[in-house]
């Protein structure tokens, strides 16, 4: 009759020896991250550490999937672009406060969770791209709506994280009203329909399409330097990049960053990945690899991203830019920004 | 054609004597269905604060507009292509037609994703196609002269048409194969011209196969994501997602799904009840083709342009994109590591869940037919519910059921045995079986259905006279008699469960990763160029099970 108990009892301690055995060494890595982006990184922290990463890339439903999981969840560090999606996390209840001075003392305040449950890793700026023959040095990200700009602009949908991450910059600066008629004016000088990737913009600058577009920072130095290949060169060189501000404020940046999550059974290595991060060889591999901003102050920069010119970051807070994230998406539907 | 059958009666009732164990089978599937679905209902009740009004004024209008344009116009396309070119292959004969048979199934194996990519890159003022035009035209510069823009509704409706009429071309076909060969010849000895045949006889004849081909083909197309997102159409689908993925509210989403849903069930009844007064003979004799007409000369000539046009557009073109994109990636980066791994991922778990999903889809069909009556039918229509929703919202139902399954098994292991156990069906993969199952099952149940309907009843009444049981009737009857059908439900799954995504990302385990989420992972930071290699793996495996069923096909139609 406890046969059956007995064998099972025998199988699954079993399984949690092996399961054990290994878990002194390794980490559970659940990433909307890209693998791409993170590969290099982890590749470097288990050379230094001995600690094996698992990763699992899932994009949109981390949070669903570690909220489902509950606490048998063996996610110990949750990774996410987009300070909305961070700060998302930690909203469900799904992350852990980390008390670290190598992570506050390498980490500007500004740049990480009040509470330290999340903390940004490294920093893109949302740019303008132009034709690199046009004679255009500076814009503010107002004058992205200005008529003289009919039918030569390019975007990707409005409803895409990095745009509404932009649009509720704008909200937090402007109001609702003024951004309502500013996303009108952006859609009336759509060269083509909101939509592709950062990327297409270069493309689309050199197809002709359009003459400015606007895009993340590091695509440049993917394309220039030849990483997708020789024909990316082109479009990377069609192109020049302009730091737009805020007529008020900075350039509008938005950050990647990590959290360890609330029932992470490998907490300490958790802690030891995030640390990781900011040492000065992570920020380096985010500048060189990824053609990131590193957030660890005095971290070299790449040539490329170099030469576009000195960032001054917006001053309105990234906690306070969220806020503003589901009235940007909605003002987005409003103007048939995507239509 | 309206030859009533007469499964009522003395007979029927002898037949239903026995096969419990079928309605009972059918409706534990039928749950494990359910249930995701049950999950999103629950979602949606959590409530989303002005969201219908939100909707109504901004999203609906349009969304609702550019979903109705996009599905008429794929609809029509499909149908079109799809049941020409099965007419084209059954009714005439000419050089290449035995290729083309197998031929038109190919473009099943490049996902909606991928064509569009594929087109778009082709076709944008850098690429080759406007080079070309420019050069002729002794254009220097893109800026001088450009094509429209292929990101548009006209382009979304064309790229998806190429790559999803196999889905009425597979059915289609097998209905003028098994079907139409003694009524043709009837109405041709009465006299009927060559085209009145097509109109007045194989036509309606083959409306249930053009219907069930349909209705799948717009379920992917009402589905689909990353296609539209690409040619920048605004679906409600596309509508669904912002609103999870931006507004972070996934009650709304759900419900917005739900909507939709309902929808499509009341669209699939009405098409039922449209059909209702029509009933179709079963023919015993089987398989038997009709002769074709042979073709000669330019007639031929012509026959197997027009065949190959399809096959040309939805398969070669793309597939040689990709060989090229492949190439240059191996000349610039070397052989990508992963990819052994990721094919056979992708490989071996859509070959298990195939089997799965067709042996389920095999047990509510003839559940519903050893036992006709409300239970079952009600088990066969909800077994299909899962593929009328947008996979990436299913995907959460059934993450919220998986997840809830495996803490409980996780909690009773610690408190009977004293160990965790961990997350055992999340952890194993075996998560990904049951989402497809629940995803994919209305493909199979589809296939089988419209297999076991070509088989006289009349032969389960001789197999229950002669004393066999409801089991052995459907090992020694009704599965051999209806091999092709069954090959195609697989086929039909296999590629789906290849191509999958939603699913596949949110739900597998640790360092899993598949063909299609190698893909998305690079298409989601716009390195499209990385993913050449998986891309074109895809379609290569693909391939796989459509030259399996091509072999299969010729088999059957031997007597």
């Amino acid at each position: 009759m406890a046969y059956p108990i007995h064998l099972a009892r025998a199988v699954l301690a079993g399984v949690t020896l092996c399961a054990g055995a290994a878990s002194a060494q390794e980490l559970n890595l659940y990433t909307s991250r890209e693998p791409g982006l993170v590969e290099p990184l982890l590749q470097a922290f288990t050379e230094s550490t001995g600690i094996a990463v698992n990763t699992v890339f899932l994009k949109d439903g981390i949070a669903e999937r570690v909220e489902a999981e509950g606490a048998a969840s063996p996610a110990d560090v949750l990774m996410a672009v987009d300070v909305g999606n961070l700060a998302d996390l930690v909203d469900k209840g799904l992350t852990q406060p980390v008390d670290s001075e190598v992570l506050t003392t390498a980490i500007p305040e500004n740049l990480r969770d009040p509470d330290n449950h999340w903390f940004a890793l490294s920093m893109r700026a949302r740019v303008v791209y132009a034709d690199a023959d046009m004679d255009l040095d500076a814009i503010t990200y107002e004058e992205l709506a200005d008529p003289k700009w009919q039918g030569k602009l390019c975007i990707r949908s409005g409803q895409h994280p990095y745009n509404t991450g932009l649009f509720s910059a704008y909200l937090a600066h402007h109001g609702a009203e003024a951004t309502e008629a500013w996303l009108d004016g952006i859609k009336a000088n759509l060269a083509r329909q909101a939509g592709g990737s950062d990327r297409d913009g270069a493309k689309d600058i050199l197809g002709g399409i359009c003459d400015i577009a606007v895009a993340n920072s590091y695509y440049v130095g993917l394309m220039r330097t030849g990483a997708g290949g020789e024909e990316q060169k082109a479009w990377g060189e069609a192109i020049k990049v302009i730091l737009p501000t805020f007529e008020d404020g900075g350039t509008h940046v938005n950050i990647s960053g990590a959290a360890v999550a609330k029932n992470a059974p490998n907490r300490d290595e958790a802690v030891q990945l995030l640390e990781f991060l900011v040492s000065d060889e992570a920020q380096q591999i985010y500048a060189r690899a990824n053609f990131e901003h590193p957030v660890k102050p005095g971290t070299a920069l790449d040539p490329v991203v170099e030469s576009f010119g000195p960032l001054t970051p917006d001053t309105i807070p990234l906690t306070q830019i969220v806020t503003h994230r589901a009235e940007a998406s909605r003002l987005v539907d409003k103007v048939g920004f995507d239509n | 054609m309206t030859l009533a059958n007469s499964p009522d009666g003395i007979q029927s009732r002898h037949l239903r004597a026995r096969g419990g164990a079928w309605i009972v089978a059918s409706c534990v599937i039928a749950g494990l269905v359910l249930l995701p679905v049950l999950a999103l209902l629950w979602q949606a009740m959590r409530g989303s604060d002005g969201l219908w009004s939100h909707l109504a004024a901004n999203v609906l209008p349009h969304a609702i507009t550019q979903t109705a344009i996009l599905l008429a116009g794929v609809g029509l396309l499909v149908a079109v292509i799809g049941t020409l070119s099965a007419w084209l292959v059954t009714a005439y004969d000419f050089p290449g037609r035995r290729m083309l048979e197998w031929a038109l199934l190919l473009p099943l194996a490049v996902p909606t994703y991928i064509v569009a990519y594929a087109y778009l890159d082709l076709l944008h003022p850098l690429g080759p196609v406007q080079g070309v035009i420019r050069a002729i035209l002794g254009y220097d510069s893109p800026r001088d002269f450009r094509l429209p823009d292929i990101r548009s509704m006209t382009g979304a409706i064309l790229l998806l048409s190429l790559v999803l009429y196999p889905y009425v071309y597979l059915p289609t076909r097998a209905m003028f194969l098994t079907q139409a060969a003694s009524l043709v010849e009837v109405s041709r000895a009465l006299g009927t011209t060559r085209a009145q045949v097509f109109h007045r006889v194989a036509l309606p004849l083959a409306r249930p196969a053009i219907a069930v081909g349909m209705s799948l083909a717009l379920m992917e197309t009402l589905n689909d994501i990353g296609a539209s997102e690409f040619l920048g159409v605004r679906s409600l689908t596309i509508a669904v997602y912002t609103t999870w993925v931006t507004r972070y509210d996934l009650p709304g989403a759900a419900q917005i799904a739900l909507a939709m849903l309902a929808l499509v069930i009341a669209l699939v009844s009405l098409e039922r009840w449209a059909r209702r007064r029509q009933r179709f003979s079963t023919s015993a004799q089987r398989g038997r083709s009709f002769a074709p007409r042979v073709l000669t000369g330019r007639a031929a000539g012509f026959a197997l342009g027009l065949g190959l046009l399809p096959v040309v557009l939805g398969f070669l073109i793309p597939a040689s994109y990709l060989a090229v994109e492949a190439w240059e990636r191996f000349r610039l980066a070397g052989f990508s590591a992963g990819l052994v791994t990721e094919a056979r991922n992708t490989f071996l778990l859509s070959a298990i869940a195939t089997a799965a999903v067709v042996a389920c889809g095999v047990v509510v069909s003839y559940g519903a037919r050893a036992r006709p009556g409300r239970l079952s039918a009600a088990a066969l229509r909800v077994a299909s519910m899962g593929y009328a929703m947008p996979g990436t919202v299913l995907a959460l139902g059934i993450l919220t059921v998986v997840a809830g399954l495996d803490r409980w098994i996780d909690a009773t292991a610690r408190d009977w045995l004293g160990v965790s156990t961990g997350l055992v069906l999340i952890g194993s993969g075996m998560a990904l079986g049951y989402a497809y199952l629940a995803r994919f099952l209305a493909i199979s149940t589809g296939s089988v259905e419209a297999g076991f309907s070509r088989i006289p009843r009349s032969y389960d009444h001789a197999a229950r006279t002669l004393g066999r049981g409801p089991g052995e009737t459907l090992w020694q009857v009704h599965l051999p008699l209806s091999r092709g059908a069954m090959a195609a439900a697989g086929l039909l799954v296999f590629v789906d469960c290849m191509k999958e995504l939603s699913a596949t990302l949110l739900l597998r385990p640790l360092n899993f990763e598949t063909l299609a989420t190698r893909i998305y992972a690079e298409a989601a930071r716009g390195t499209y160029e990385n993913a050449a290699y998986a891309a074109l793996a895809i379609v290569l495996v693909g391939l796989l099970p459509v030259i399996l069923l091509a072999r299969i096909g010729r088999m059957g139609q031997k007597p």
